[in-house]
């Protein structure tokens, strides 16, 4: 690759410890991992399969026990954390968004720790509404629980975005919607990726939407990466673990097919 | 006459705003205070938990010590902190009212607020936490625009039960010198006034309710997210302090101020004082219900400028003095020792209110009793009573050594009890006060004390040092001096002991003031 990564995992190790007694979780083991800008990367594993600590250690919610993590070109550990989770967008599962304000003080979160002029954020929260298809006056004064959860979803996209991030991290952030909504949301958050050269990490068990959504996938299975690349690349991978996760859309795509075609020839 | 048109409740009422407003200002400043302490404290703990479990244990043993010890407890030790902040900084402070039943009750409140506020804290989703680090919040900011917010309506509930306790355990602040509706109920006790206890029980419920009702409105805006709610809280609580408060501060503070022990004949004599300085164009008021250490540091301390003690009592129990001379003599080196005090014996009433053992007349005759020498021989099968301060007085161990007393039961009572008690024979002897109407009313006889054991008693006027020279006071007080005989007091005390209309201290004073020749 002739330009150098975004995001980039060089040998990375994290474990956690459980109870009193010392013994430790390996959550995270050995990963190198690259995204290039511009890139829509997905992490792809079961639970506890330490997709999600890899997320995590990006924009250093949880710090490395060794190798490094660099973002950007500076090596996390010597960035204050603070100013770095505020230039990127971080979408948290179910919409993580805080139900004592109104949509448009949880969009305006990150703007307002930038200290950015009043008008120009109420501008900027008008803009996102519109972005994530949310009519302004109707919800920009209405308290997350009052929403359905495709909104809320949506409202966490458009806080993600406040600030103008490069980097988008999302965790299993459509994993909690329903079938339809889910779809909806993944195409377009998609178009919006592409749109505004969003750089985008997402981690989730679903291994379709992944495959939908990516332009490039990462399989993680206890704590490591046993896999990556294009969803063509994956196909060919001879890890058994992969062609696993990949039985799954596989059967359940030609299923359908068979099922829709033979509804039409009758 | 009906109920409501009975003197006692206008009386009862024309007291209400002072001492409501008091009673308010007291409680807010505790609660106030508590706030500020115990918030911060929860907020370091909640996330050390060592810290958070002495924190605790500390708050629930405050909380296991009856209100009434941790407010007198803090009385003493005021006073030795004023006196150390004297010689190491050269300042002191009143140790009396306001401050010590601040203190306590300020800590006194700070249990519910610690509890909740580290249980609300503790109990915030921990994704949204992390969605607060996510979004690029420092820890501070997490805290303030995140995690207390959230915590918000389990904080408050803390907050609303804390001001329930407070408001009501500050009625026992009355014995500290702090004035509240505790003066109804103690001064009804003392005099046997029921309308009194039933008058500041019902207002301090009241006051209670109704901050409970406006903070629970409060809380229910907080935790339904309705800012209607909140506001009609907040402007209720708002109305309420300041409906409570205006009245207090607007009057004018009293020039001079007349102190009262707790029972029925000192509630007598400060109103009879109050009257004569009011007569002469005094600004004056009274405080009442104060403890007999309480009040004679109060006056040294210029926080009272006049009351009325007995000459025993601060002999013994103020001075520790062991020897009992002659009452003209122990009178006189009393006022001497007072002077060096800068306190000025103005002069004796004229009557004694000495303790004497007391029992039935019948019973002394039939057993043959007329001294305690004569009971000393039959002690061993008797029991006695008597008020809660006597079995641990200094004139008590003098009668035992004296006489070799010992009884077979002792027990301590309200002495509004103790003469009923006798009477009925539930007890054999107990040690009453010479001046009490009800040794002549139960036909009690108290026992000759051939060898002088117990000091004289005479009711004497103490002025304040600030008032040394004031002769308008003296001049004043004056007519009272050597005027009140044994047989008046009597019969004044009984009257105040009664419960109907005309026993009220103030009515009783004015009898009293009319019985001795005035006008």
């Amino acid at each position: 690759m002739a330009l150098a990564p975004l995001i980039a995992y060089a040998h990375v190790r994290k474990s956690f410890a459980y109870g009193h007694d010392a013994e430790r979780v390996i959550a995270v083991d050995d990963v190198s991992l690259d995204i290039a800008a511009g890139e829509f990367l997905a992490i792809v594993g079961a639970s506890g399969s330490g997709k999600s600590t890899l997320l995590r250690l990006a924009n250093r919610l949880l710090a490395p026990d060794s190798g490094r993590v660099i973002v950007e070109g500076e090596d996390v550990r010597d960035v204050d954390p603070v100013r770095l989770r505020r230039r990127m967008g971080y979408v948290f599962q179910s919409g993580g968004l805080f139900p004592h304000m109104r949509v448009a003080d949880n969009i305006a979160v990150t703007p307002r720790l930038l200290g950015w002029p009043a008008a120009e954020i109420a501008a900027r929260v008008d803009e996102l509404l519109e972005l994530v298809r949310l009519d302004h006056s109707l919800h920009r004064d209405r308290l997350p629980h009052e929403l359905s959860g495709g909104q809320q979803q949506r409202v966490g996209v458009a806080r993600a975005l406040a600030a103008r991030p490069r980097i988008m991290l999302m965790d299993e952030p459509f994993g909690a919607l329903d079938p339809l909504t889910r779809d909806t949301l993944g195409d377009e958050y998609r178009a919006l990726h592409c749109r505004l050269a969003l750089t985008s990490v997402m981690v989730t068990h679903d291994m379709t939407a992944a495959l939908l959504l990516a332009d490039r996938i990462a399989v993680m299975r206890a704590g490591r990466v046993v896999a990556q690349g294009r969803p063509a690349e994956l196909s060919n991978n001879n890890e058994p673990y992969v062609a696993e996760l990949l039985r799954t859309p596989r059967r359940q795509a030609e299923r359908l097919n068979a099922l829709l075609a033979g509804a039409s020839a009758g | 006459m009906s109920f409501l048109s009975d003197p006692r409740w206008r009386d009862a009422a024309a007291h209400l705003p002072d001492y409501l407003g008091s009673h308010v200002q007291v409680s807010l400043a505790a609660l106030a205070l508590g706030l500020v302490i115990s918030l911060p404290l929860a907020i370091l703990a909640r996330n050390h938990a060592v810290i958070r479990g002495i924190l605790l244990g500390l708050a629930s043993v405050v909380q296991t010590v009856p209100g009434l010890a941790l407010l007198a407890l803090f009385y003493p030790l005021l006073l030795v902190i004023a006196s150390l902040t004297l010689r190491w900084f050269g300042f002191d402070f009143s140790a009396f009212g306001f401050l010590p039943a601040m203190l306590a009750l300020a800590l006194y409140s700070m249990l519910p607020v610690l509890r909740n506020t580290i249980t609300g804290l503790n109990g915030v989703d921990p994704a949204l936490l992390e969605a607060a680090q996510g979004v690029g919040m420092t820890p501070r900011q997490s805290l303030f625009t995140v995690e207390l917010p959230l915590a918000l309506p389990v904080i408050m509930a803390g907050i609303r039960t804390s001001a329930v306790w407070v408001i009501g355990t500050a009625t026992l602040s009355t014995p500290i010198g702090q004035t509240s509706l505790g003066n109804y109920i103690f001064a009804g006790l003392q005099t046997q006034n029921w309308v009194l206890v039933l008058f500041g029980c019902v207002a301090s419920a009241l006051l209670a309710l109704a901050v409970d009702q406006f903070l629970t409105l409060i809380e229910r805006g907080l935790r339904e997210r309705k800012r209607l709610h909140t506001m009609l809280g907040s402007v209720g609580i708002a109305v309420l302090v300041t409906a409570t408060l205006i009245p207090s501060m607007a009057r004018a503070p009293s020039t001079y101020v007349v102190g009262a022990k707790t029972f029925a004949e000192q509630y007598v004599l400060s109103a009879l004082i109050e009257q004569r300085l009011q007569a002469a164009g005094l600004q004056a008021s009274t405080r009442e219900g104060l403890g007999s250490s309480v009040i004679f540091q109060a006056l040294a301390a210029n926080n009272i400028d006049v009351y009325v003690d007995y000459s025993g009592t601060l002999w013994v129990n103020q001075f520790h003095r062991t020897d009992m001379p002659p009452r003209e003599t122990l009178l006189a080196e009393l006022k001497e020792i007072l002077t060096k005090q800068d306190i000025t014996l103005l002069g004796a009433l004229g009557f004694e209110n000495a303790y004497a053992l007391v029992m039935p007349r019948q019973r002394a005759d039939a057993l043959g009793i007329h001294s305690i020498t004569d009971l000393a021989a039959h002690a061993s099968t008797l029991s006695i009573a008597g008020d809660y301060e006597f079995f641990s007085r200094p004139e008590w161990t003098a009668l035992q050594k004296a006489y070799g007393l010992s009884f077979r039961t002792q027990r301590q009572m309200q002495p509004d009890f103790m003469y009923a008690a006798v009477a009925s024979g539930d007890v054999d002897v107990i040690a009453g006060y010479t001046s009490d109407g009800r040794i002549k009313e139960y036909d009690l006889e108290t026992l000759a004390d051939p060898k002088h054991a117990i000091p004289p008693y005479d009711a004497v006027v103490l002025l304040a040092p600030r008032r040394a020279h004031d002769a308008a006071l003296q001049e004043a007080l004056k007519p009272l001096l050597e005027r009140i005989d044994i047989a008046t007091m009597r019969e004044a005390n009984l009257r105040a002991s009664g419960s109907n209309a005309n026993s009220s201290p103030a009515a009783v004073a004015r009898w009293l003031w009319q019985e001795i020749g005035g006008q």
